[in-house]
């Protein structure tokens, strides 16, 4: 057993508290050296408690309910996490309720949605709160029966003493467990002895998403809420100059037409804050329909937005950052970039002698990748709800990090922290999207100017043309190869805008005697942000496609090529800082090498890939025909290492979710401007992956370890755009360079 | 502004609306039916997918005006309690991941093994082209629509 302090550990922290009626509630937090020691006063309303971000119910009829803290956008958090807790409360899991929990500013700081981290961070602090759950109520039982809790049992949701056949109920138990000391320490169980968790459970909220129940923000109605829509400028780089609402105002069900500014004037802009356009025509009314309608009818001036400066807080403190003026178009971009790529750039490492070893190569080959901005879109457009009152705050908001838009809040919005109230909706996807809560302030002004509960609804289009995209980026990788074959020397170039490409520590780093990677960026007022692992999955595409085209130039199959590299850096790495763990990487290869049957006589139509990234292990093996000169994925095979796997059925439903996105991101994805104006505006004009081009198969295998689980989010997608490239590759003899891949692929 | 009276559900439902209004703003405006999703106003994401006399449809390119006496169903109305076979399939699959264009999914799948009970893999393909999954789990999907069909003529 693994013995937990619930006192001490950075992580963790828990309150205990009676229902009124019985039963007892348990929250919890990992920040609990945050939190102020008021927060440990006993509270016995339970209304005081539904506000926390997770805690444990259990009432007396012994319902149990468990509170998901991270808001859910359908990597199945809701049913992954709560299973931790109830793992170790030893309770049944059939009858366990799973609720999301709202947000709450002052506790809890860590309802976070991203960077495929929930695993990571829930799998201490929340196995630790049924722990300790479970040891109050074998408390409470032995005290009851005045016996020691070395001779009781907790299992399914019961305490049983063998010697007396006595049983009873967890919630006969809890209002006695909660008036009990927290136990200083708590044991957790051993994996070995693990029942829920590395077992397949279906997704908690299932049967409510196939009936067709209010999940989501855009179903939430409430007495007297009105619709709110924006108008946002035609391209990056316009700014709102006047309007005229009087035609709108006049027809049918149309509230108001105002504007609204989103940021105040020197606002400093924390990172999760971005947004393009700070001015906006806001139209309010009764119903969807009409309030579309009327926008049509908003009379609205444009005039070209001056280069300006703003105060952002960022990782390295509050600076000010320039956005350009200017129309910005793709053309223009992919030009800028080439200049930028023979100009020096930015030395971010450097390993050992790359100039005397590419002087003495015997062969160098140098390639350049290219990607273009991507529009996540997803499935639910942008939305909130707000109503702000002199009492309260009132959101339900689709956002995957809450506690990141506080200070916004309470800055735009002039509210103070405590009257926040936010519920934390079902998010119909978000890809990193939803990280950038500008549209939470948006709403907020609206209520706050209609003084009526509003839910504001972007279109599609207005949701695909307000910017907040993948990078569009640009590398290249040259290897220095000597006269008996072997890599020497290699170095990486690229940049991208608004950000760098390069991720400096990343295999192959590490694997060479001779590295050099040089980034830059170039300023835009094209708006960015996370995305599937952003740069990432532009890099890794890079990166493993010229492993591929390297490998076959030197003579070597592309996954022992790597698995040599990997050895390297694994026995004598080069460099500090390498990102990786060489062997977990070289297992993920071996495991996908077995597991697709990878040999020279399979693999005709077949390449492979592999990468890390945010704490997991992936490589896939793809299989491609051509069929009338389109593309089509036929199979992929897939090993990942992401320590345990805490829920196999969402593991397998992420990774085979993250294939399928991969290859649509990299046959189709894209976004073009001209002029500052998005060229692509709706789905009908940006394609995404259907079921005709979905493979027919998806083989997901897992590494079996006891290391601790780390998310799927994100580390599945980055390799999938050059273990398909490199197929396409094989099927076709064109090597691919510029995404979208069927761009350039069908191109004669 | 004019009255529409829609059979809904097998119920009878009254509107008051513009006759412009598309059906998807109806029933979630209007009638509080808000299992029929808004995704693109296109008809190209498919997530407002209903039937319409049995048929499937985009409810965001079917003005109210348009339906007179056809007969709609909305995912609220596929069944009593989520029981029907393409919806006990998505359970047992475990498909969804958001959610959020599931229902049109459902609507699509429950409309084509209505036509077709036992659809080839090229069918159901061609039959749910029009439904856009941004999770991507189309391969849960088919297999779902495949179990159904299986378990509902068994």
């Amino acid at each position: 057993m693994e013995n937990i302090s619930t006192n001490n550990s950075r992580r963790s922290f828990l309150k205990i508290t009676s229902l009124t009626g019985g039963g007892m509630m348990i929250g919890f937090s990992w920040l609990a050296n945050l939190i102020p020691n008021e927060a440990l006063a006993e509270i016995t309303a339970p209304k005081e408690w539904v506000e926390l971000t997770g805690f444990i119910k259990i009432t007396a009829d012994n319902d149990i309910t468990i509170f998901c803290p991270n808001p859910e956008f359908g990597t199945n958090v809701m049913t992954s996490l709560p299973m931790m807790v109830a793992e170790e409360l030893e309770a049944d899991w059939k009858k366990i309720k799973v609720e999301m929990g709202d947000y709450d500013t002052p506790r809890f700081k860590s309802q976070f949605t991203g960077g495929s981290r929930a695993m990571n961070m829930a799998w201490v602090p929340l196995r630790t709160a049924g722990a300790t759950a479970r040891m109050l109520l074998l408390q409470a039982a032995a005290n009851e029966w005045n016996v020691s809790v070395s001779e009781l049992t907790a299992n399914n949701s019961y305490v049983s003493h063998k010697a007396s056949n006595k049983s009873v109920t967890y919630g006969a138990l809890a209002a006695a467990a909660a008036k009990l000391p927290k136990p200083e320490k708590v044991s957790l169980k051993k994996i070995s002895d693990f029942t829920l968790l590395g077992t397949p459970q279906k997704n908690v909220v299932g049967k409510k998403i196939v009936s067709g129940n209010p999940l989501f923000t855009l179903d939430y109605k409430q007495e007297g809420m009105l619709i709110a829509m924006v108008i946002h400028p035609p391209a990056f780089g316009m700014k709102l100059k006047s309007f005229d609402g009087t035609a709108a105002k006049k027809m049918a069900g149309i509230q108001d037409v105002f504007e609204i500014q989103v940021y105040k004037d020197g606002y400093t802009r924390a990172g999760f804050d971005t947004r393009a356009f700070n001015n906006l025509v806001a139209v309010v009314g009764k119903t969807t329909w009409e309030v579309i309608n009327a926008r049509k009818k908003v009379q609205v001036e444009w005039e070209p937005m001056a280069t300006y400066t703003e105060s952002v807080a960022g990782r390295g403190g509050k600076k000010m950052e320039t956005i350009p003026g200017g129309l910005e178009s793709t053309d223009e971009h992919l030009a800028q970039m080439n200049e930028m790529q023979k100009k020096p750039g930015k030395i971010l490492r450097k390993d050992g002698d790359p100039e005397a070893a590419f002087a003495k190569a015997k062969k160098i080959l140098e390639r350049t990748y290219s990607a273009p901005f991507l529009s996540h879109n997803p499935m639910e457009p942008i939305s909130c709800v707000a109503h702000i009152t002199d009492e309260k705050a009132f959101f339900v908001a689709p956002i995957q990090i809450p506690e990141m838009m506080k200070q916004n809040i309470i800055a735009n919005l002039d509210i103070p922290a405590e009257k926040i109230e936010m519920k934390l909706a079902r998010m119909g996807g978000g890809f990193g999207r939803r990280a950038y809560g500008h549209y939470i302030i948006e709403a907020g002004l609206i209520s706050k100017k209609v003084k009526a509960p509003v839910k504001l609804i972007y279109t599609r289009e207005d949701d695909m043309t307000n910017g907040i995209y993948r990078p569009t980026y640009m590398v290249s990788f040259k290897a220095a190869i000597d006269e008996n074959n072997q890599v020497t020397a290699l170095h990486i170039k690229g940049g991208g805008i608004p950000e760098n490409s390069i991720h400096e520590n990343r295999f192959p780093a590490g694997s060479i005697e001779n590295y050099v990677a040089e980034g830059w960026d170039i300023p835009s007022n094209i708006t960015i942000g996370a995305f599937r692992a952003p740069r990432s999955n532009f890099i890794a595409s890079a990166e493993q496609s010229f492993l591929d085209e390297l490998a076959e130039t030197i003579g070597k199959d592309p996954i022992d090529f790597r698995i040599e590299l990997l050895q390297k850096a694994k026995t004598k790495p080069v460099g500090k800082n390498n990102e990786y763990d060489a062997a977990r990487y070289i297992g993920v290869l071996e495991l996908v090498k077995q597991k697709s049957n990878w040999s020279p006589s399979n693999n005709k139509n077949r390449g492979v890939a592999a990468y890390f990234c945010h704490s997991s292990y992936a490589a896939h093996v793809v299989e491609v025909s051509i069929k009338d000169g389109q593309p089509q994925v036929e199979n992929v095979v897939t090993a990942m290492d992401c320590g345990f796997v805490v829920n196999p059925e969402g593991a397998k439903n992420m990774v085979e979710g993250a294939v399928v996105d991969g290859i649509g991101n990299a046959l189709y994805g894209g976004m073009r401007f001209e002029k500052g104006v998005p060229m692509q505006k709706n789905l009908n004009q940006y394609r995404i992956i259907r079921h005709k081009e979905t493979p027919k198969k998806i083989d997901v295998h897992f590494v079996q370890n006891t290391i601790d689980p780390t998310g799927l989010g994100e580390p599945p997608f980055p390799p999938v755009f050059a273990a398909l490239a490199n197929a396409l590759y094989k099927a076709t003899g064109k090597r691919l360079y510029n995404q979208p891949y069927l761009k350039e692929l069908t191109k004669s | 502004m004019a009255k529409y009276k829609l059979k809904v559900n097998g119920k009878m439902m009254e509107a008051e609306v513009d006759p412009t209004t598309p059906v998807l703003w109806v029933l979630r405006d209007h009638l509080n039916l808000v299992g029929t999703k808004y995704g693109c106003g296109v008809g190209s994401c498919g997530a407002c997918t209903i039937h319409l006399n049995g048929k499937a449809m985009k409810s965001c390119q079917l003005p109210v005006a348009a339906v007179a006496a056809q007969e709609i169903t909305t995912i609220e109305g596929l069944s009593e309690s989520g029981e029907h076979p393409v919806q006990k399939a998505w359970l047992s699959l475990d498909v969804a991941q958001c959610g959020y264009c599931q229902t049109g999914q459902i609507m699509a799948a429950s409309a084509l093994l209505k036509s077709k009970p036992h659809p080839t893999d090229e069918e159901i393909e061609t039959a749910m082209n029009g439904n856009i999954c941004r999770c991507g789990t189309y391969v849960r999907i088919k297999q779902a629509i495949q179990s159904a069909a299986k378990n509902a003529h068994q």
